[in-house]
């Protein structure tokens, strides 16, 4: 097979292995809205970071904190319901985003930013992604108990002497970063697909947290395979056919279950 | 000689200019149930996390002993049906957790047998004796609980009680409890706080059954039947507890209405 074809195989692969426990904790703790307006935010992070010439990764982490912090606060300020302010947030982000690109003369393909285009990743788009998985997944797998203990009660957890607000930090800072990487995989608009669907299959098949989190990597993984296997195939673009194929095996699955 | 756990002092709270605490004060010793019991709305959770540091009063000041080790019962545990977990690996969560603990707990609280359940399949009472097991791996001086026989049928109440005044007669802790129902905690209580905002009345629970401001909070109706006696009342609140139109000028003890 050709190089491109394998760099796009193992990005997607690194990026399902992360996705898969950290998207647990958003089905858990009913943040995919939350987690789908940080990935509308992304697209103002990279028009700031082409305005004023940073690392775009960088540049989506921060815009991604930045909506995260502005939410806490507009939670306390306002007396709306957080999925209004959530919705506030992600289109006026987006919309900014796209605004804001309007007055740069960077030349970028928006589509690719929108919907992924993994076939493009280069030798240091993987370096990049391994790097960032491969850090994500050590701070996970250290604060793992703690997260599963502020997700079952936050009060308890703050009671029996942990600090609550810097796990929650770093729970949205772990989120900021997944979106970052996996924006070359699925894109801003897809990447809560890839966040809730393998989690809310591997929930039948699971007794525990752990394998939860273990399982919805793997089905992840098989996600990008069939998705980069369509796309090779049938030419269809990378990203929507990865959670076309991450769709069809939650269809599968809910079939066999209902049985 | 008996030693302070808690002493919290002119505890007051309001939230956005509405007040939900009013003066409270209260002090809890080793070896001793203390129950919080009001209306709903009275505050009573409120009280609780500011005894628990867990928010901030407008006024008054809270002191713990030294390095007191706190265990908390929170009123109930919610957790997402998409969470798989048992009941072992929720223990194993609790931040002192140790193995040998984990089964002790469990069998102090007559549930050894849900080591390996999934906390979605226990029943209310099950998911009750859960909590307090986890609150029992703390190796509690002071525990405190928030309605623990909430969603619990009235033997497995009676049971319950039961079973916490043996955790405080072997382990000698303080306990703050909260409850909605005087006549079921009796027994199994020390001091009973009659709360609405402010301390209506507070003393051993048969006085307290007794007392007009109890009756008057509790309706005179349900009062009498189980309690025998009921004398006129020194003030009134209004539907969002505000003291009004106090008939005489009588002090009730521990507290006085200006």
């Amino acid at each position: 097979m050709a190089d491109f074809v394998l760099r796009a195989l193992a990005a997607g692969l690194l990026v399902a292995l992360i996705t898969g426990p950290l998207g647990c904790f958003i089905v858990w703790r009913r943040m995919a809205y939350f987690g789908d307006t940080l990935a509308h935010s992304a697209l103002l992070g990279i028009s700031f970071g082409l305005l004023m010439d940073i690392n775009l990764q960088f540049a989506v982490i921060l815009a991604c904190l930045a909506i995260a912090l502005l939410l806490v606060q507009m939670e306390s300020r306002h007396h709306l319901a957080t999925d209004t302010i959530l919705g506030i947030l992600a289109h006026s982000s987006l919309a900014f985003g796209l605004v804001i690109l309007s007055f740069t003369d960077v030349n970028i393909d928006l589509m690719s930013y929108l919907f992924g285009d993994l076939l493009t990743a280069s030798n240091q788009d993987l370096l990049w992604i391994s790097a960032g998985v491969g850090a994500a997944l050590v701070v996970l797998a250290l604060t793992w108990n703690k997260l599963l203990t502020i997700t079952l009660h936050q009060e308890l957890a703050q009671v029996e002497g942990l600090a609550v607000g810097k796990i929650r930090l770093l729970l949205m800072l772990l989120i900021a970063t997944v979106i970052a990487l996996s924006m070359k995989v699925v894109g801003i608009l897809l990447i809560t697909s890839l966040m809730i669907i393998p989690p809310a299959i591997a929930r039948s098949y699971s007794s525990s947290p752990e394998k939860m989190a273990i399982l919805a990597s793997l089905i992840g993984c098989l996600a990008v395979c069939g998705g980069l296997l369509a796309s090779f195939y049938l030419d269809t673009p990378s990203g929507p056919s990865i959670v076309v194929s991450a769709a069809v095996l939650f269809m599968i699955s809910s079939s066999f279950n209902r049985n | 000689m008996t030693s302070t756990l808690l002493n919290a002092q002119n505890i007051s709270l309001a939230i956005d200019g509405k007040q939900i605490l009013q003066n409270i004060t209260l002090q809890i010793d080793e070896n001793q149930i203390v129950t919080l019991i009001g209306p709903n709305g009275a505050g009573k959770t409120s009280l609780v996390k500011i005894v628990l540091g867990l928010s901030k009063p407008s006024a008054g000041s809270v002191k713990l002993r030294k390095n007191l080790r706190v265990g908390y019962m929170p009123q109930r545990l919610h957790v997402d049906n998409s969470m798989p977990i048992s009941v072992q690996k929720f223990l194993q969560l609790a931040v002192r957790a140790k193995p040998e603990l984990i089964e002790q707990v469990l069998s102090e609280v007559k549930a050894s047998q849900l080591l390996h359940s999934q906390i979605h399949s226990l029943s209310g009472g099950e998911l009750q004796r859960v909590l307090l097991a986890r609150a029992l791996i703390q190796e509690p001086e002071f525990l405190v609980l928030d309605e623990p026989v909430q969603g619990v049928d009235i033997n497995g109440q009676a049971e319950l009680y039961a079973l916490i005044s043996s955790i405080r007669d072997r382990h000698q802790c303080g306990i703050l409890m909260v409850s909605h129902d005087l006549h079921l905690v009796m027994s199994a209580t020390d001091e009973v706080i009659c709360l609405n905002q402010h301390v209506c009345c507070h003393g051993h629970p048969e006085q307290v059954s007794n007392d007009p401001a109890y009756l008057e909070l509790f309706g005179k109706k349900q009062a009498e039947s189980l309690a025998v006696y009921a004398h006129h009342h020194n003030h009134n609140h209004s539907l969002d507890g505000e003291v009004i139109d106090p008939d005489h000028d009588h002090t009730h003890e521990g507290h006085k209405h200006g």
